[in-house]
């Protein structure tokens, strides 16, 4: 049951003094897959990444990694053991040289692969004997991922990786983790606010907006599936009640009607011609698009 | 490089890297038996997911476009396209450039077209019509 999916969260709920957090979120990701985590700030992700990570309680409801209880001292152990982790802040100790660091982290993982290590370690152009207080952010956003990537983990679970980081540095992250997956048996669990990264990296995505999903799906389904309608009227547009399935919105505003749909274009289109427009028009949507009309619902 | 998805578009990357090794075996840019990239190097090259390079050219496997190898990678079919199906391609590309250019000069732009396009398909599917 849980087992088929490396995360799976049902009906989880968090409260912090009395605030809802997450208000009965319902997540999978499957193995082999790499997720991006999307919501506003104070969404609820990285409460939900607490979790995860033994960090935090849940209120009510369950989350399991690898089909263990997340709640459970002994197996959250286990799950942490296997989950390469990057925070928000990357903290590290700043008075620890790179090459301390690694060597201290290494200690703590069987698995570790010094393979890994040394690719890393020269593409990402990492200064062995520079403090880490002393590095850019850059810098220490890679140091923290090659300390994740090299501990031999079957889950990545990363808390805005890129945040802070300019253009170049963001791609070089992005292949780091791309070339990895492509080479390790790897789940990637990955928040962020950067839709373009999570448009080129990620095979799935799951949006969350106050403490619950609003959508979740392998995104190339998305972006078949989601289509905007623009029907142009002689006169005023008419208030007009479509059947099919998937009418996400719909906005009227002067001779335009305009149909947001997730189940693709055809049912709404084919109705639409009752309605006598004078243009139909069909396009994709983004998945900043749909990124923007998921969380601006009401709830 | 001959494969150049646009993530953003909306458009799935699997289907842009799908049109562009077909567009590039109908252009003669990508020959029958040539040798593509492997899903690894190419996702890698790209920065896009490996899943997604895979089930590219899962699906163009199963169009009988490329022909995955065990252990040696993908390979342009040998008859990726009979000739009539070349003919016929290339007939429908005259029409279709012709009417592009013809709505360019009228001041239609690319988008524009791109969304009658696809406004038109979608209408056409639905009434099963027969595309005159």
């Amino acid at each position: 049951m849980t087992d088929t999916f490396i995360i799976d969260i049902a009906d989880l709920q968090k409260n912090y003094d009395g605030v809802e957090a997450v208000r009965g979120l319902n997540l999978q990701v499957p193995a082999g897959s790499i997720c991006g985590f999307l919501g506003r700030n104070g969404a609820g992700k990285t409460t939900t990444i607490k979790i995860l990570l033994g960090m935090a309680r849940a209120t009510s409801g369950q989350a399991h990694v690898f089909g263990l209880r997340t709640d459970l001292q002994e197996s959250s152990v286990d799950i942490r053991r296997r989950t390469g982790f990057v925070s928000d802040d990357k903290d590290l100790y700043g008075y620890f040289t790179v090459d301390e660091m690694i060597r201290f982290t290494a200690a703590f993982f069987p698995r570790w692969r010094p393979d890994l290590e040394q690719r890393y370690r020269r593409s990402f152009g990492l200064p062995a004997d520079r403090r880490i207080k002393a590095l850019s952010r850059g810098t220490r956003t890679k140091l923290a991922l090659l300390l994740a990537l090299c501990r031999g983990a079957e889950l990545l679970i990363l808390d805005e990786p890129t945040s802070g980081l300019d253009p170049a540095m963001t791609e070089e992250v992005l292949q780091a983790l791309v070339s990895h997956v492509a080479g390790e048996e790897l789940t990637v669990f990955f928040s962020s606010h950067q839709i373009p990264e999570v448009d080129q990296i990620a095979d799935r995505v799951a949006i969350i907006h106050a403490g619950r999903l609003v959508l979740s799906g392998a995104l190339d389904d998305l972006r078949e599936n989601f289509r905007r309608i623009q029907l142009v009227f002689d006169g005023d547009a008419p208030v007009a009640l479509f059947r099919s399935p998937g009418v996400e919105r719909m906005d009227r505003k002067g001779r335009e009607l305009t149909v947001l749909s997730s189940a693709g274009a055809e049912g709404v289109v084919a109705e639409a011609r009752a309605l006598n427009p004078i243009s139909v028009e069909v396009a994709p949507v983004t998945l900043k698009e749909i990124f923007l009309e998921t969380v601006s619902k009401e709830d | 490089m001959l494969l150049r998805p646009n993530p953003s578009s909306g458009v799935p990357i699997y289907l842009q890297l799908m049109e562009q090794v077909k567009h590039g075996i109908e252009t003669g840019a990508l020959r029958p038996g040539e040798q593509l990239p492997g899903i690894r190097p190419l996702a890698e090259e790209l920065v896009i997911n490996p899943n997604t390079v895979a089930k590219a050219y899962r699906e163009l496997e199963h169009e009988g476009v490329i022909e995955l190898r065990h252990g040696a990678g993908a390979f342009v079919s040998r008859n990726a396209r009979a000739k009539g199906a070349t003919d016929k391609l290339r007939a429908a590309q005259t029409i279709i450039t012709t009417a592009v250019e013809q709505l360019r000069k009228r001041g239609v732009t690319d988008e524009e077209i791109r969304r009658l396009f696809e406004a038109v398909l979608s209408g056409l599917n639905r009434t099963g019509g027969n595309g005159d």
